[in-house]
C-alpha cells in the first residue's frame, strides 16, 4: 500500500534518515518504536509528505507521491494522521473539526458529514461533545476526536506519532482502547509509540529504528521474545 | 459674547483677572467667528485620512503578508520565481517605509512624487497608508508565524489546501492574537496624521495653527487639540476592548 524506497532526509546537514527502504502492506498494523531522536517522527511524517525527502521516492496506491507535479491534497485525504499533541483547531466546536474537511474537500456535504460526525463520536462515546470547544476537553477526550476528525475523510491508512504521549497516565487506556478497536476492524496502520505493551498487542510487524535507519524488524514476538542487535537490546532493557 | 466684549479691553490695560483673562483666550481660541467649526472640520479630515490610510495599509499590510509566508512555506523543488521576485519587492517595500523616518516620506511624497498635485490631504492619505502597510505587514506575519505551525499541519493533514487552511485555521487564530497590535498601530496611524500639515494637508494641526496665527496665543488651541486626540484614542480603545472581550468569549463558551 506504500512502497518506500531508498528514503533520505536532512536537515541542513544534520541527516536524520538514512536510505530506508519499507513497505507497508494492506492491514498492516506497523509500530515504529526506537530512542528519542532516531527520526521515527521524521520517518512517519515523510509518509504524508509534511517533510519533504531529500532523496528517494514513495508510492502510495500506486502512485509516485514524491513527485512534485502529485497534487499532495488529494493524496492526503486517502491518509489520516494523528499527532502527540492533537492538534485540535480551539476556533471550532467539535462538530466542526470533524467536518470541515470532508466538506471543504467535496467529500460530503454538510448534512453527510453532520451525520458521519455522529456516528464516529458514538463510537468513541463522545456524542455529547459534538457542540464544545477543544479546550473544555481533557486530553484523552481530544485525542480521541483528532482521531475521529482523521477517520471522518475515510482514509486507507492512518498514521499515529505518539498518541499517548502528552497524555496524563490514566488517559492513555482509553485512547489505546479506541485505537486497538480501529486495527480490530481492520484499519491500516503505522503507529510511532513508546507503549510497549500496545506494540506487542496490536502491532504485526515491529520496527527499531536508531541514528536514521531501521535496525531491526519482525514480528512482535520475535522482536521482544528474542531481539537480536545489541542496541535494541539495550533498548529494550531500559524501556521494559 | 458681552463678558468677551466687556473684558477684552481690560486684558490690554492688563488689569483682568486670572479668571477673565482665561475666559477671553478661551473664546478667542474656540468661539470668536464661529472657530470651533474649523477644529470640527480638522476632526473629520483626520479621521476621513485615518480610515483611509487604514483601509490602505490594512490591504497592502495582507498581501505582503500572505506573499511572504505563501513564498517561504512552499515545497522545495517546487520555488516558483514568479512568487520570488514579487516576494523581494516587498521584502524592499518594508525595508525602505520602516527605515525612512514618516516626516521624510511625507515631504518626499508631497514635494516630489507629488509635487504637482494641489490635494495635500489624499497626497498625506496615501502616504500614511503605504507607511502603515509595512507595519501591518509585519505585524500580521508575526501572527502566523506565532502560530502553532502544528495547527497548519493538522489542516494539511486532512488534504484541505494551502488556502483552505489559511482561511479556516490559520487566520481566525493569527487574527485574534494580533488584535492588541493591530490597535496599537491604529492608534499610531490616527496620531501621525498630525504629520500631513507639512505638505499642506488640512487636519487639527492645521486648524489650531491657522487660530494661533491670528488670536497669538498658542496654549488654547495645542491644548484643545491634544484633548480632541487624547478623547479619539480613548473611544477606540474601549470599542477594541469591547471587540477582544467578545472574542475571547467565543472561545470559552
Ligand atoms: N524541522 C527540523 N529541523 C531540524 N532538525 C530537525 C527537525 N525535525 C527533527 N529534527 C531533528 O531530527 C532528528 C530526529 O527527529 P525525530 O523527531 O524524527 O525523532 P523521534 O525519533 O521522533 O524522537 P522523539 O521520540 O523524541 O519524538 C532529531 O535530532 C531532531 O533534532
Ligand atoms: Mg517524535
Amino acid at each position: 500500500m506504500i512502497d518506500v524506497k531508498h528514503l533520505s532526509k536532512s536537515f541542513g546537514d544534520h541527516q536524520v534518515l538514512k536510505d530506508i527502504s519499507e513497505h507497508v502492506y494492506p492491514g498492516d498494523k506497523m509500530v515504529i518504536i526506537g530512542p528519542s531522536g532516531s527520526g521515527k517522527s521524521t520517518f512517519l511524517r515523510s509518509l504524508n509528505l509534511l517533510e519533504e525527502p531529500t532523496a528517494g521516492t514513495i508510492t502510495f496506491d500506486g502512485e509516485v507521491i514524491t513527485d512534485p507535479k502529485v497534487d499532495i491534497d488529494r493524496v492526503r485525504r486517502k491518509m489520516g494522521m494523528v499527532f502527540q499533541h492533537f492538534n485540535l483547531f480551539p476556533n471550532m466546536t467539535i462538530r466542526k473539526n470533524i467536518t470541515l474537511a470532508p466538506v471543504r474537500t467535496g467529500l460530503m456535504t454538510q448534512a453527510e458529514a453532520d451525520d458521519k460526525a455522529a456516528q464516529l463520536l458514538s463510537r468513541v462515546g463522545l456524542v455529547e461533545k459534538a457542540d464544545a470547544y477543544p479546550n473544555q476537553l481533557s486530553g484523552g477526550q481530544k485525542q480521541r476526536i483528532a482521531i475521529v476528525r482523521a477517520l471522518a475523510m475515510n482514509p486507507k491508512v492512518m498514521l499515529f506519532d505518539e498518541p499517548t504521549s502528552a497524555l496524563d497516565p490514566e488517559m492513555v487506556g482509553e485512547v489505546l482502547a479506541v485505537m486497538k478497536e480501529l486495527a480490530d476492524d481492520g484499519m491500516t496502520m503505522v503507529v510511532v509509540t513508546h507503549e510497549m505493551g500496545f506494540a506487542r498487542e496490536v502491532g504485526n510487524r515491529v520496527l527499531f529504528m536508531d541514528e536514521g535507519k531501521i535496525l531491526e524488524e519482525g514480528s512482535p514476538a520475535q522482536i521482544f521474545g528474542n531481539p537480536q542487535n545489541p542496541r535494541l537490546q539495550d533498548f529494550l532493557s531500559k524501556v521494559l | 459674547m458681552e463678558l468677551y466684549e466687556l473684558w477684552k479691553p481690560l486684558m490690554r490695560e492688563g488689569s483682568a483677572s486670572f479668571w477673565q483673562e482665561f475666559y477671553v483666550k478661551f473664546y478667542q481660541a474656540f468661539l470668536e467667528g464661529s472657530r470651533w467649526k474649523q477644529y470640527l472640520n480638522g476632526v473629520g479630515t483626520t479621521l476621513l485620512v485615518t480610515a483611509m490610510a487604514l483601509a490602505l495599509g490594512v490591504v497592502l499590510g495582507i498581501l505582503v503578508a500572505v506573499i511572504r509566508t505563501a513564498h517561504d512555506q512552499q515545497r522545495t523543488g517546487r520555488k516558483n520565481p514568479v512568487l520570488g521576485l514579487v516576494n523581494g519587492v516587498c521584502k524592499v517595500y518594508v525595508t525602505v517605509i520602516r527605515g525612512t523616518p514618516m516626516m521624510v516620506q511625507l515631504l518626499i511624497m508631497g514635494f516630489v512624487i507629488f509635487s504637482s498635485s494641489r490635494n495635500y490631504t489624499m497626497v498625506g492619505a496615501l502616504t500614511l497608508g503605504i507607511n502603515s502597510g509595512a507595519y501591518v505587514s509585519e505585524i500580521i506575519r508575526g501572527g502566523l508565524m506565532s502560530l502553532d505551525p502544528g495547527q497548519a499541519e493538522a489542516g494539511r493533514s486532512l488534504g484541505l489546501g494551502y488556502v483552505d487552511t489559511m482561511r479556516f485555521i490559520v487566520i481566525p487564530q493569527a487574527f485574534k492574537a494580533i488584535l492588541p497590535a493591530l490597535g496599537n498601530e491604529f492608534i499610531i496611524l490616527l496620531k501621525d496624521t498630525s504629520l500631513i500639515t507639512v505638505i499642506g494637508g488640512k487636519e487639527m494641526v492645521y486648524a489650531a495653527q491657522a487660530i494661533y496665527g491670528r488670536t497669538y496665543e498658542q496654549m488654547f488651541p495645542l491644548i484643545g487639540i491634544a484633548c480632541i486626540y487624547l478623547l479619539l484614542v480613548m473611544i477606540f480603545s474601549w470599542l477594541q476592548s469591547l471587540l477582544e472581550r467578545r472574542l475571547r468569549q467565543s472561545d470559552r463558551r
